[in-house]
């Protein structure tokens, strides 16, 4: 080493969180287990309501992959919806448990999404968005002509035969939370890596991202399928919980609409954004459950100005008086003698 | 015989999708903005005509008098105040509220309106009436009219854009908004001006969309939206002249693909998929994908 490389201050020191992410990691342990426990304390019925917030909850962490960081508005994801259900009723009807089904089911949605990636990325924002709903129809057409799975009308999911519904309830409800626990670590993970890296170039400046040689398009190519099977895992514990797959209930555009809506209300671009868009959109959902799609009608209006004065949700709002962030995927840049395991009112470090 | 009057049926449904695709393309062509809420707000007008002639009581055809300028002007002011507001925050923002529009507009006429379906000119004679050719191909004299129409507003549209003063101002904010404004034009205002006449044609296609077919809210994405962009991709993106074709290719190619999928839609869409893959650009444009 000549002394030449060797800094003459002290080091700038970078750590991943702003406070020790220990804690962290082991509160969403205990929140994990926590949840997986509650079949044996709650009524199905209350487990059926969170089936429904946790797929939400993968589709939306989904959509903000695609929206959030690679810049990716598509409102065609209902297609990977369908396809999970699909795959799972086709794998159901040849004898294979539904349960056993979902993680090909999940792997199926992401090989379909490559040949779909090469079709709709000749197009860009706008147009890409509307050619991904194009798709979404044109799937959904061409599944409604095989009626040996329920052509326009759909089928029962067979399979089940002879569980208790106490059982099956619990069941799906694990299936769910597996799935979720999955996409969230699974996306957790993804932001950490080198990819991740890229990707929160591109969400923060695509132009700079590419000029740096920033590979744009592998990056979204590999967001487009990871997005393409959690969404067809989200499709498939959708089929399972309805044990009714019907083409145009799981290729309907609400499904964009609602991950959508949630990652844009809770924060694009931060993990934290769709759990918090989610809890928000299953109170709304719950509370106007009897008013039709009253609750559609007052998520969109939200999201409208959500999108327009308060661009990074609700989870931005509260990064920017809090500093806190529960998946810590970026770094901080500590000026020298600083210490990092500050507590709340240290003077903010550079945001990385 | 069958296939003639396909494609004699398929062509001429085509001017109604051009008449579709004409406003998602002027809108994209000036402000760069892709109006996902573009369907919707042509079944808006279907509404509004319905309200019209319920609260009125004029004949079907006089109500459009009062719907295109309405539809007009609601661009205007959708354009001056939520759609400028999310252009001057970037593409990924105009999606999203546009998008966001489109949902809160197909479910508020839900809740209002009910999913039942209705359609403006049931019992008139211009709707119902046809004439025939030869002895097997019966036309509506309905499809040949809006065919007409189509025509009339793109050759207007073209006519306006290239050779009035104004439709130049609008090709110069189009092409780089802040020069425009530097040289003195407010290009807000002609924004504004360009998003009137493109609801003013969305205004037109709901209109004739529903003396040809009944609608209900769910009509604006599924047929109107999708159906506009098919054409806009398969014509060309930003060639008005393109649009005309994309329409028609898209109609021919539902009608002779009812042959052999029993439905109106899958044939179009394969279309539109083998012209992406194959020319992306479009069959009309010859610059490279925009």
């Amino acid at each position: 080493m000549s002394a030449a490389s060797q800094p003459l201050n002290p080091p700038v020191r970078v750590s991943r969180s702003q406070r020790n992410a220990i804690w962290t990691g082991a509160g969403a342990l205990i929140v994990v287990l926590v949840l997986a426990y509650l079949p044996y304390i709650v009524y199905s019925g209350t487990t059926g309501i969170l089936v429904q917030g946790l797929i939400v909850l993968t589709l939306a962490s989904m959509w903000n992959l695609l929206a959030g960081y690679a810049g990716l508005v598509s409102v065609g994801q209902q297609a990977f919806v369908g396809l999970g259900a699909y795959f799972v009723l086709i794998l159901a009807l040849h004898g294979i448990e539904p349960i056993v089904a979902l993680p090909v089911a999940a792997i199926g949605s992401g090989v379909v999404a490559l040949p779909l990636w090469w079709l709709v990325s000749r197009l860009r924002s706008g147009y890409f968005a509307i050619a991904t709903w194009v798709l979404a129809a044109t799937i959904m057409l061409v599944i409604e002509k095989f009626s040996s799975i329920g052509g326009g009308t759909g089928m029962p999911l067979p399979g089940f035969a002879g569980l208790a519904p106490t059982l099956l309830s619990a069941y799906t409800y694990w299936a769910a939370l597996a799935v979720t626990v999955v996409s969230l670590g699974g996306i957790y993970l993804l932001l950490r890596s080198r990819l991740g890296l890229v990707l929160t170039a591109i969400r923060d400046d695509e132009t700079a991202a590419r000029s740096s040689g920033a590979r744009v398009g592998l990056a979204r190519l590999l967001v487009f399928v990871v997005a393409g099977a959690g969404c067809g895992a989200g499709g498939a514990v959708l089929a399972i919980s309805q044990l009714q797959v019907q083409p145009s209930a799981v290729f309907s555009v609400q499904w964009t609409a609602e991950m959508a809506f949630a990652a844009i209300i809770g924060g694009l671009g931060t993990i934290e954004g769709p759990i918090i868009g989610t809890v928000l959109y299953m109170v709304l959902q719950q509370t106007l459950a009897s008013y039709n799609a009253w609750y559609l009608i007052i998520l969109g209006l939200v999201a409208i100005a959500v999108a327009l004065f308060a661009r990074r949700g609700i989870w931005g709002l509260v990064d920017d008086k809090l500093g806190i962030r529960l998946f810590p995927v970026g770094y901080y840049l500590w000026p020298p003698g600083e210490n990092p395991r500050g507590l709340l009112g240290v003077r903010r470090p550079v945001r990385g | 015989m069958v296939w003639v009057n396909d494609i004699i049926q398929g062509l001429l449904i085509g001017g109604l999708y051009a008449l579709f695709a004409c406003g998602l393309s002027l809108m994209f062509g000036v402000m760069k903005v892709v109006n996902l809420a573009h369907g919707d707000l042509a079944v808006v007008a279907g509404y509004i005509a319905i309200g019209v002639i319920f609260v009125t009581h004029v004949p079907v055809l006089w109500s459009f008098v009062i719907v295109v300028p309405v539809m007009a002007a609601l661009g205007y002011v959708l354009q001056r105040t939520l759609i400028q507001g999310a252009l001057d925050r970037g593409v990924l923002t105009t999606l999203i509220v546009t998008f966001g529009l489109s949902t809160v507009i197909e479910n508020g006429l839900l809740q209002f309106f009910s999913a039942n379906t209705r359609g403006i000119g049931s019992g008139l004679g211009l709707v119902t009436d046809s004439f025939s050719l030869g002895s097997q191909i019966q036309i509506g004299y309905l499809p040949v009219i809006i065919f007409a129409v189509a025509v009339a507003v793109l050759l207007g549209l073209q006519y306006f854009l290239s050779s009035s003063k104004y439709g130049r101002l609008i090709r110069a904010v189009a092409d780089d908004s802040e020069a425009a404004q530097l040289s003195g034009a407010d290009y807000r205002h002609v924004f504004g001006i360009a998003a009137a006449l493109a609801f003013g044609t969305v205004a037109l296609g709901g209109l004739a969309y529903g003396l040809s077919d009944q609608f209900d809210p769910t009509a604006g994405t599924d047929t109107i939206l999708l159906f506009a962009f098919a054409a806009v991709v398969i014509g060309g993106l930003g060639s008005l002249w393109g649009t005309l074709l994309g329409g028609v290719v898209l109609g021919v190619a539902q009608a002779v693909g009812y042959q052999f999928f029993t439905d109106e839609v899958t044939g179009g869409y394969l279309v539109f998929l083998a012209v992406l893959v194959l020319r992306p650009q479009g069959l009309t444009s010859r610059r490279a994908r925009t």
